[in-house]
C-alpha cells in the first residue's frame, strides 16, 4: 500500500515535470510566433508607411506597366520557296469580356458601327467559353479603315472595347496542305496548364495562338519565337504614354519542307472527288515529296476559332476531312504486301526464284478454299511472274511455308506496324499481326490463339494487316534506295531568321536492310515487269522513263466463300479500296509513293494512274493526262 | 418544448469552444469580403466558396464531437493508408497528372490528393508516437520519428509539391521539438542544414530555383514568377495606411495581379485594407493562434498537447509562408492564406485542425482522473 503511494507520488512528480518541461517550449515557440509576425508587420510598414509614396506612384501613373511583344512566328515554305503559312497584318475589333457588363448589348451596339455577322457573334460565343474572361478577345477581324474610323469617332462609348493591331496567321495554299502544315488556333485551358508545366508560361504572355495540328503543333517551339518585354507607362486610361525599357522580340524560325507545292497540287487534282491518300518519299533521304489525305479542308477556318456551323459541316461530313488518312488512316495494303513477302522468302531461303508452282486458281487449307482472282489459275508461276501477274495461290502457300513469326519478324524491319516517327504529330500505329499482338489484343483464351489459317490470307496483304500509308510508302522507298531505311520527315531544315543558320533535319538511315542485293535485284525487276507487262501496263503505257510499281486491292468488306464480289453490286461506300506502290526511275529512284484511293476497286484501274501523273510531273515536269480506259482493267 | 431545444442546443454545441469558433467565423466572413472584391463582384465564386466553408464548418463538428482518444486509435491506420496512397501517387500510370506534377489519385468519379490528408495525419501519427513510447524515449526514438516524417515529406516533394512538403515538414518539427528533442541535436541539425545548403540547391527544380533567384531580383523575370512579386509588392505598397477601399483597389480591378483568388488574396485585401487592414488580420490570425496555444497548454495527455501544439502552430506557418510569399521577403510557393484564400481542400484540412482541437479542448473534463 505504502510502496503504491510513493510510486504514484514520483509519477505524479515527473508529470508536473514534464508539463513544465511542455510548457516551457511551448512558450519558446510563442515567442517565435510572434518575432515573426512582428518582422511581417515591420515588412508591411516598410512597404506601405516608408514606400508608401514610391508605390503609390508606381500603381497611379500605373501602370509601369510591362507588355509583352509577341514575336512573328516562322513562315512555312516548300522545297521551292512556295510559301504555305504566312502573317499578315490587319485591324481587329476586341472585346475583354470581364470590363463589359451586357455583352449583347454592346455587340449590338457596336452592329451599328461595324458590320457583324450572325456567324461573327457565334464564333466569338464560342470563343467566350474557351477563354479567360480577362482576354481580350476579337469579334470582328480584318476591319475596313472606314469601320476603324467610325469606331475610333465613337470609342468613348465603348469601354473594354478597343481596335487593336494583329497578325494574322494565313494559309494561302487553302486546303492543299491542311493535313501536313496543318494550323494554329487560340490558346485553350489545357495547352496553358501544358505550357505551364513546361515552365513556357512566360514565354507565350502576349502570344494568343498556338499550334493544334500538324507541323504548326509539332515544330511549335521552332516556329513560335522568343516574347520581348516593353516597360511601358500607361495614363490611366490604359493608353501608352512612352516607353521606358525594351527587349526585342526575337522571331520564330521559318521552316522549309521537303514538299513541293507543285506535286502537292498534282496530286490533289489527280484524286478529284476521291477520297485517299498518297504519301511521296525521295528514297535517298526519307524526305517527303507529296503528302495528301483526301478530302482535305481550309485551315484558315481554325484560326480564329471555327464557328460552330462550319465546324459541324466538317465533323458531320461522311467523308471525314478531318481524319489525316495518309498518317492516321490504315488500310489492308492488299496485293502490294506481295513483294515484301516474295523478299522475305529470298531471304529467309523458303524460295528461289526460279522455284514455280502450279496454281489451279485456289489454294486448299484443311477443307477450306483460299481463291485466286483468275478462276482456273494462273498455270505455272514463278517468283517474277508472281509479282507481274499478282498470283495469289504463289502467296497462300508461301506464307504457309514462311509460318507467321518469320512474315512479323521480317515486315516489323520495314517498319510495317511501327510507327516511322515523321516529324508530323497523330501517327497510327496499324496493326502488324503475329501471335504476340493476337495475345494483347484479344481478351478470350480462343480468341488469342493464333489459327494457322489465319497465316494463308496474310500473305496477300489481307487479314489482320493494316498499315498506314505512310508505312506503306516508307516501305516501297526502302526497296527503292535498296535496303537502306529513313526516317521519314516532312521539314528539310529549320531556318534561324536572323542568322540565316540552317538546321537540318538530318537524313540519317534508320537501319540497313539485312536483305542480299541479288535478292533485291529479283523484287526490283518484277516491279519494273509490273508496269511494263502486268497489272500496272496501262497507267505507265508510253512513259518515256522506266518505273518500278505494284497494283493492289484490299477488301473492306468480307465475301463468302463461293461468292463472287461484283463491284456494281456493292454499295459504294463498301467497295474496295485501290492501292499501288511504285518509283521511278527505276534504276536510280528519285521518287517512291503509296497511294490509296477509297472504294474505287482495282488498284490498276483507280490508283495506278495518280501514280503515273505524280511521275510525270516530278521527272518530266509536265501534268499529262493518263489514257483512261475502264472495262478492260486487270484484276490484280 | 423549449426545454428541449434547450437540450438539443447544448448537446449540439458541447464541444465547440466559443473563442475558437468565434475567430474562425469572422476570419471566414473576412475571406468571402475580400473573394468578392477579388472575383469582381462574382456571387457565384463567394457562393461556392461559401458552400465549402459549410463543408468545413461541418467536418469541424463532427471532429470536435470524437474524443481524442478514439482519434489517437486512428493515428497508425490513417498514417499508414495515408503513406500506401502517396507511394500510388509516385507510380507512374497510377498518379494522375496534371500541370507537370503528380499529386493526385484517380476514383473515377473523383480525385483525391493524399498529401492533403498527410497534413493532418503526419501529426496525428507523431503525437501518437511519441505517447505511446513515452516512458522509454530516447534519442534513437526521435531518429525514428524523423524518419516516419520524412519518408511522406521526400515523396511529396517529389510530386512537386514544394508547398506541402514543408507544411508537413513544419507540423513534424514541432511535434519533435515539442516531445522535447534536446537542445544540443536541435543545434546540431542548424549546423548540418547551414552546410548542406549547396547539396539541396543542387537537387532543386529548375523553376524552384528560379523562385528564389527571383525572390532576390523580380526584374530578373519580369514576365514569370516576377512578376508576381513586383505587381502584389505595388499592390501592398500603394495600399499606404488606410487602403483603397473596398472593391477601390486599382491593382486588383486592372488585372495586375495574378491568382488574386487564391494564393495571392492576401495582397487584393491588403491593398483595399491598408496597413490598418494588415494589423486587424495578423492580430486575428493571432488570436486564433493563442487560444490554439492555451487549448495546447491544459491539453492532459502528451498526445493531445503534441498534436494541439503542432496544429496551431502549422495554421501559423500557414499563415506567415503565405503573407510573406506575397509581401515579397519568402519565395513563391502555393501556400493559400488560411481560411480566407478561394478553394476548399485547404479550407476542409485546417477546420478539420481546428474540430480537433476543441475536442481536446472540450472532452478535458470527462477524461479527468
Amino acid at each position: 500500500m505504502s510502496e503504491f503511494s510513493i510510486n504514484s507520488g514520483i509519477e505524479f512528480r515527473n508529470a508536473e515535470l514534464e508539463i513544465r518541461h511542455f510548457r516551457a517550449r511551448l512558450a519558446i515557440m510563442a515567442g517565435l510566433v510572434l518575432l515573426l509576425f512582428a518582422l511581417l508587420f515591420l515588412r508591411f510598414f516598410y512597404l506601405q508607411s516608408v514606400m508608401h509614396a514610391h508605390y503609390n506612384t508606381l500603381a497611379e501613373a500605373n501602370r509601369i506597366s510591362i507588355v509583352p511583344i509577341a514575336p512573328n512566328r516562322g513562315v512555312i515554305v516548300d522545297r521551292k520557296g512556295v510559301v504555305l503559312a504566312h502573317n499578315y497584318s490587319a485591324y481587329t475589333l476586341e472585346i475583354t469580356p470581364s470590363r463589359v457588363t451586357n455583352l449583347e448589348a454592346v455587340i449590338d451596339e457596336l452592329g451599328e458601327l461595324v458590320d457583324i455577322t450572325p456567324k461573327d457573334r457565334r464564333r466569338f460565343k464560342k470563343l467566350l467559353e474557351e477563354s479567360r474572361r480577362f482576354d481580350s478577345l476579337p469579334i470582328r477581324t480584318r476591319l475596313s479603315d472606314d469601320e476603324i474610323a467610325r469606331f475610333a469617332a465613337n470609342r468613348y462609348r465603348f469601354p473594354g472595347v478597343d481596335v487593336k493591331a494583329r497578325l494574322f496567321r494565313q494559309y494561302p495554299q487553302g486546303d492543299l496542305f491542311s493535313h501536313v502544315v496543318g494550323h494554329i488556333g487560340r490558346i485553350n485551358q489545357r495547352e496553358l496548364d501544358q505550357l505551364e508545366a513546361n515552365e513556357l508560361l512566360a514565354n507565350y504572355r502576349g502570344t494568343d495562338y498556338i499550334g493544334k495540328t500538324g507541323l504548326e503543333l509539332s515544330y511549335e517551339r521552332s516556329l513560335h519565337g522568343t516574347t520581348g518585354v516593353e516597360q511601358v507607362e500607361v495614363d490611366s486610361g490604359g493608353r501608352a504614354v512612352r516607353t521606358l525599357a525594351r527587349t526585342a522580340p526575337v522571331s520564330g524560325n521559318n521552316l522549309v519542307l521537303n514538299l513541293d507545292a507543285g506535286l502537292q497540287e498534282v496530286v490533289y487534282r489527280a484524286f478529284g472527288d476521291r477520297r485517299g491518300a498518297l504519301v511521296a518519299i525521295e528514297p535517298e533521304t526519307g524526305g517527303v515529296l507529296a503528302f495528301v489525305s483526301k478530302p482535305g479542308f481550309d485551315p484558315n477556318l481554325f484560326v480564329d476559332g471555327i464557328d460552330p456551323q462550319n465546324w459541324a459541316e466538317l465533323n458531320n461530313s461522311p467523308d471525314r476531312p478531318m481524319v489525316n488518312r495518309a498518317l492516321a488512316g490504315t488500310y489492308s495494303p492488299g496485293s502490294t504486301f506481295k513483294p515484301f513477302m516474295a523478299l522475305a522468302a529470298l531471304t529467309y531461303g523458303k524460295r528461289t526464284p526460279q522455284q514455280a508452282i502450279s496454281d489451279p486458281g485456289y489454294f486448299m487449307f484443311g477443307n477450306h478454299q483460299f481463291r485466286d482472282d483468275k478462276v482456273g489459275g494462273h498455270g505455272m508461276v514463278d517468283m517474277h511472274k508472281s509479282i507481274v501477274v499478282s498470283c495469289d495461290t504463289y502467296y497462300y502457300v508461301l506464307a504457309n511455308d514462311l509460318g507467321i513469326d518469320a512474315i512479323s519478324r521480317f515486315m516489323g524491319q520495314l517498319g510495317f506496324g511501327i510507327r516511322s516517327g515523321i516529324d508530323v504529330p497523330g501517327e497510327a500505329e496499324g496493326v502488324l499481326p503475329s501471335q504476340e499482338w493476337k495475345k494483347k489484343r484479344f481478351r478470350k483464351p480462343e480468341q488469342q490463339r493464333w489459327y494457322a489459317g489465319e497465316t494463308i490470307s496474310i500473305g496477300i496483304g489481307q487479314g489482320y494487316n493494316s498499315y498506314t500509308p505512310l508505312q506503306i510508302a516508307a516501305a516501297t522507298a526502302t526497296i527503292a534506295s535498296d535496303g537502306v531505311m529513313f526516317r521519314p520527315h516532312i521539314v528539310n531544315y529549320v531556318e534561324d531568321v536572323r542568322t540565316r543558320e540552317r538546321t537540318f533535319i538530318e537524313p540519317k538511315p534508320v537501319r540497313k536492310l539485312d536483305v542480299k542485293p541479288e535478292h533485291l535485284a529479283v523484287i526490283k525487276q518484277a516491279l519494273i515487269g509490273v508496269n511494263k507487262e502486268g497489272t500496272g501496263r496501262r497507267a505507265f503505257a508510253g512513259a518515256p522513263y522506266v518505273s518500278a510499281g505494284k497494283t493492289g486491292t484490299a477488301q473492306v468488306i468480307g465475301i463468302k466463300p463461293g461468292e463472287k464480289y461484283v463491284e456494281s453490286r456493292v454499295q459504294e461506300r463498301f467497295r474496295d479500296h485501290a492501292l499501288f506502290i511504285a518509283y521511278a526511275p527505276a534504276d536510280r529512284p528519285t521518287i517512291a509513293l503509296a497511294v490509296i484511293v477509297e472504294n474505287s476497286g482495282f488498284g490498276a484501274r483507280a490508283a495506278a494512274p495518280i501514280a503515273r501523273e505524280v511521275f510525270d510531273y516530278y521527272l518530266l515536269g509536265k501534268e499529262v493526262k493518263p489514257v483512261k480506259d475502264d472495262d478492260d482493267a486487270t484484276p490484280d | 418544448m423549449p426545454h428541449l431545444i434547450r437540450r438539443i442546443w447544448h448537446l449540439f454545441t458541447a464541444h465547440l469552444d466559443g473563442l475558437l469558433l468565434g475567430a474562425v467565423l469572422l476570419l471566414m466572413a473576412t475571406g468571402l469580403i475580400v473573394l468578392f472584391s477579388a472575383s469582381n463582384a462574382s456571387l457565384p465564386r463567394v457562393g461556392s466558396q461559401l458552400m465549402n466553408m459549410l463543408v468545413a464548418l461541418a467536418v469541424m463538428w463532427l471532429l470536435a464531437n470524437i474524443p481524442p482518444h478514439y482519434l489517437m486509435r486512428l493515428s497508425l491506420p490513417a498514417y499508414l493508408i495515408g503513406l500506401t496512397l502517396l507511394i500510388l501517387v509516385a507510380i507512374p500510370h497510377i498518379g494522375v497528372e496534371a500541370k507537370g506534377a503528380r499529386r493526385w489519385l484517380s476514383l473515377g468519379i473523383t480525385r483525391i490528393q493524399p498529401s492533403e490528408f498527410m497534413k493532418i495525419a503526419v501529426p496525428l501519427m507523431l503525437a501518437w508516437y511519441f505517447h505511446r513510447y513515452e516512458a522509454t524515449l530516447k534519442i534513437g526514438s526521435y531518429l525514428a520519428a524523423a524518419v516516419l516524417l520524412v519518408i511522406p515529406v521526400a515523396l511529396i516533394a517529389r510530386q512537386p509539391d514544394l508547398g506541402t512538403a514543408v507544411l508537413i515538414f513544419a507540423s513534424g518539427c514541432y511535434v519533435l521539438f515539442l516531445a522535447g528533442l534536446s537542445w544540443r541535436i536541435i543545434g546540431g541539425i542548424a549546423v548540418a542544414a547551414m552546410a548542406s545548403l549547396p547539396f539541396v540547391w543542387s537537387v532543386l527544380h529548375d523553376y524552384q530555383r528560379q523562385r528564389i533567384l527571383t525572390l532576390l531580383d523580380p526584374m530578373q523575370d519580369p514576365l514569370g514568377a516576377g512578376y508576381h512579386i513586383i505587381q502584389s509588392t505595388i499592390a501592398l505598397g500603394s495600399g499606404g495606411l488606410t487602403g483603397k477601399g473596398w472593391l477601390h483597389g486599382t491593382q486588383t480591378h486592372l488585372d495586375f495581379i495574378p491568382e488574386r483568388t487564391t494564393d495571392f488574396i492576401f495582397a487584393v485585401y491588403s491593398e483595399e485594407f491598408g496597413l490598418i487592414g494588415n494589423l486587424l488580420l495578423v492580430l486575428l490570425f493571432l488570436l486564433i493562434i493563442a487560444r490554439g496555444m492555451v487549448i495546447t497548454a491544459n491539453a492532459q495527455t502528451l498526445f493531445a498537447r503534441l498534436l494541439a501544439g503542432a496544429i496551431t502552430l502549422t495554421f501559423f506557418t500557414y499563415a506567415f509562408v503565405n503573407m510573406g510569399m506575397v509581401s515579397g521577403i519568402l519565395p513563391v510557393v502555393g501556400v493559400p492564406l488560411p481560411l480566407v484564400s478561394y478553394g476548399g481542400t485547404s479550407l476542409v484540412t485546417i477546420c478539420l485542425g481546428f474540430g480537433i482541437l476543441m475536442s481536446i479542448q472540450t472532452h478535458r473534463k470527462l477524461v479527468q482522473t
